[in-house]
């Protein structure tokens, strides 16, 4: 092992997780199947105990990410800490890195710069993996959504389970839209297939257009650009 | 060089007298004929200067004339014209202000780099090349700050059209051993943007050798959110007053809507009643106190690393403070409660009830600081974590255009509510907190401290509104439903943010909504000055250093 291509070994890892995203766009959501599910065989009546044994354990304890993006992180500091207290319902610790959490709670206005970033945050995270939206930016702009900069919505980027409205909620309307999702979780319900027009793509794939070649002496062919057409976003 | 274009003599006889205590003639004849023509800005007098001597200008005055505050540098583009204002102050006496303003031509947009004069003009600048599109010379990185590198397109410009199609590109991190890297110790790591020591979205390109940092380089843009954009777009009596609230999202909400309230009551020539003065001083103040907790606990979050107990108490007792503001407010955080000439509405009913929420909170106060010491400052492990890093003496610092408590800990006796007194400020009795450590320690003490002075503040406000008679409790001026300032009145003014000084330029074109509004952002500003305070520290003072700072992404980037 030189340490020419150290590269190498740290693409290997964190190689982007697409098996969410294609299980949505598929027909049947298998995001909850196991390795240890298959270990089980095909005895009908272990597995459909299981599967719910696993969909209970899963809702019951929920790891969060510890992802602060812009003014709802406040809240959802708050919804951690002492009044609010998350944890009381079994999901209350912040995991700081995406490989240790379950969910992602995406508390604020998603901005070009970052959607690529928060992307691969989201990919990093192992299945299954639910994102709760929290406040009006990360819905749909927000109150910034004639902005110039602003993706409108984090669903535009990452596939989402439930969004909360408010600028900002409230802690106990977070509170409670965890609890929402805790509660399909456990019954094993998936959420809608969403559309998501930015994705991480290498440059040399995109379409050549007149954008594409104006910046094709910036950009390594190789380089996972993401693509914004503000004209088609909502 | 005769790229600027001067615009025509019509030197018109300067017919206001001078503002304050500057002698502007004086002045003029100092900057001799770098100087085009003399404008008149509603703070402050303006010199247009030829865009090929800003430095020779910006030295005269700093030098000179002992303007060694650049506040701010404003960009803007006029159908014929680009302008760059820069808005110089002086630390000993704020009040004291003029302006440089720079034209160049619109199609060779370039005028001279003020980076060698004031080391803040770095930002100010890129930005203004970012968002503007003006070029400086002799600038030492004039690259964009806040769009990706591959935006295309400068959009606070006249013809930037905003539905183009954008590529960003996400980078990989760039490999630290480089073959030809290899040979030296040093390795790059980057911190963020998504990291839980960066308070939000912030990315630190560190060089380190072994565990000192030899350099870090502060990205920032990732919470550009067009705040500016989004001002320039609504009517300056209702539209804009949300907006302030979502800068300095660390529950400073109403002391940022102050600084919008007071550059457009000043523009509009607004006289706000002294009742509601008060009443907008006391909610300032409750608002500094739940920022400066929020400061409080992140940095102690950011030391000890875990969600331990200073972090949950300061998380409960900023509880009590946002009940007393939603009680008032009808908000928990992003308050939208001052108006231009006033306040919304008056202090909820019952009033002995919300005074005596107040008046608990302001009891219980001493003894959690106590608490706060107890746990912090006193505790040796601390101590040990925090005094003596992350030093920035007050030369530094007035060099970077830092303020607030980050400035008041390096000893600069700064402080916009005594030295440009707005609001109630001067009527009562309260102390600036100022400290000479200039390291993460005095810091956290000046914030602490403030807190202190906050409930004196707090507990005069209280006494006087509760005295006050029932029929002089006036909480707004009387306003016209829409404001049409005069066109082409300018105005730079600021308020003593929770992180510092927080100000505003508004331009008018004489319709109802700002035809440039240019925030000024301390933390912008603070933040700039962190290369200097963690070169040569270790990575973990590093981190401390930056919570000490208590940015907020939301005001660094807009
Ligand atoms: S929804 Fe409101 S509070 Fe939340 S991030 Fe957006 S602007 Fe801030």
């Amino acid at each position: 092992m030189s340490s020419d291509h150290p590269r190498d070994d740290i693409i290997d890892t964190t190689a982007p997780q697409t098996k969410t995203r294609e299980d949505r766009m598929s027909e049947v959501d298998s995001r909850f199947n196991s390795t240890l599910r298959e270990a089980f065989g095909s005895t009908p009546f272990v597995l459909t105990k299981f599967d719910a044994f696993m969909d209970w354990v899963r809702g019951s304890s929920m790891f969060m990410l510890q992802f602060g993006i812009a003014c709802c992180s406040i809240e959802m500091m708050h919804t951690y800490a002492v009044k609010h207290d998350l944890d009381r319902f079994g999901s209350g610790v912040p995991r700081a890195s995406p490989r240790q959490a379950d969910v992602m709670i995406v508390p604020g206005t998603i901005v070009s710069k970052f959607a690529p970033r928060m992307k691969r945050v989201y990919d990093q995270m192992p299945e299954p993996k639910f994102v709760v939206n929290m406040g009006s930016c990360s819905t749909s702009g927000g109150p910034f959504q004639q902005g110039y900069n602003v993706v409108k919505g984090a669903e535009e980027v990452i596939p989402v389970d439930i969004h909360i409205p408010g600028c900002p909620p409230r802690p106990e309307a977070l509170v409670y839209g965890i609890a929402k999702l805790q509660e399909r979780v456990k019954n094993g319900e998936t959420s809608p297939v969403t559309v998501k027009p930015y994705e991480l793509e290498q440059f040399g794939d995109l379409e050549k257009d007149e954008l594409v070649e104006k910046l094709a002496d910036d950009i390594d062919e190789e380089t996972l650009v993401m693509r914004y057409n503000w004209a088609d976003s909502p | 060089m005769s790229k600027t274009e001067e615009p025509a003599e019509d030197a018109e006889p300067e017919a206001t007298e001078p503002v304050g205590a500057v002698d502007y003639d004086a002045l003029e004849a100092l900057l001799g004929d770098a100087v085009v023509r003399r404008e008149s800005h509603l703070n402050a007098e303006a010199f247009v200067v030829r865009a090929d001597r800003v430095q020779d200008a910006l030295s005269t005055l700093k030098v000179e004339a002992g303007f060694d505050h650049l506040s701010n540098v404003s960009a803007q583009e006029y159908h014929d014209r680009f302008e760059s204002i820069y808005h110089l102050k002086k630390y000993d006496d704020p009040t004291q202000e003029v302006s440089v303003v720079v034209p160049t031509p619109r199609d060779d947009p370039v005028s001279q780099s003020a980076e060698p004069v004031f080391r803040t003009a770095d930002w100010h600048e890129r930005e203004a090349y970012d968002l503007v599109g003006i070029d400086y010379d002799e600038h030492p990185d004039l690259r964009r700050i806040l769009l990706p590198e591959t935006w295309q397109g400068h959009p606070l410009g006249r013809d930037y059209n905003q539905d183009k199609p954008q590529i960003v590109e996400f980078e990989e991190n760039v490999n630290p051993l480089a073959d030809d890297h290899r040979e030296s110790d040093t390795m790059l790591v980057n911190i963020g943007p998504h990291h839980p020591a960066t308070h939000g979205v912030l990315h630190l390109e560190t060089v380190l050798d072994g565990e000192t940092v030899l350099d870090v380089e502060p990205d920032i843009g990732y919470l550009h959110r067009c705040e500016e954009q989004m001002a320039q777009s609504g009517t300056y009596r209702h539209q804009i007053m949300p907006y302030p609230d979502r800068w300095d999202y660390g529950s400073a909400g109403i002391l940022n809507e102050w600084a919008y309230a007071r550059v457009a009551e000043d523009l509009n020539d607004i006289e706000v009643p002294e009742y509601a003065q008060v009443v907008r001083t006391m909610s300032a103040e409750l608002c500094r106190i739940a920022a400066h907790l929020l400061a409080l606990g992140t940095f102690c979050l950011d030391i000890y690393g875990d969600f331990t107990a200073i972090f949950m108490y300061a998380m409960r007792d900023r509880e009590v403070v946002q009940n007393i503001l939603e009680e008032l407010t009808g908000q928990r955080m992003m308050f939208n409660y001052l108006r231009l000439g006033g306040v919304v509405w008056d202090l909820p009913e019952s009033r002995e009830e919300f005074f005596e929420m107040v008046r608990e909170f302001l009891a219980e106060l001493p003894s959690r600081v106590d608490e706060y010491h107890d746990l912090i400052t006193e505790n040796e492990l601390f101590q040990l974590r925090t005094v003596g890093t992350g030093v920035l003496d007050a030369e530094t610092a007035k060099q970077y255009g830092v303020t607030g408590p980050v400035a008041r800990a390096s000893g600069i006796d700064y402080d916009l509510r005594r030295d440009d007194p707005y609001g109630y400020y001067e009527h009562l009795d309260w102390d600036v907190i100022t400290d000479d450590g200039g390291d993460n320690y005095s810091r956290l003490l000046v914030r602490m401290r403030e807190v202190e002075q906050s409930a004196r503040i707090i507990q005069q406000c209280v006494d006087l509104l509760e005295e006050w008679p029932e029929d002089e409790r006036e909480i707004q001026a009387n306003v016209p439903r829409t404001l049409n300032p005069e066109p082409d009145a300018e105005v730079y003014r600021a308020v003593e943010g929770a992180k510092g000084e927080l100000g505003i330029y508004i331009r008018s074109d004489g319709t109802d909504k700002p035809a440039r509004f240019k925030i000024r952002s301390p933390c912008f500003s603070n933040l700039q000055a962190l290369p200097e305070m963690a070169r040569g520290e270790y990575v973990p003072d590093l981190v401390a250093t930056l919570g000490s700072l208590d940015i907020i992404l939301g005001e660094v980037d807009r």
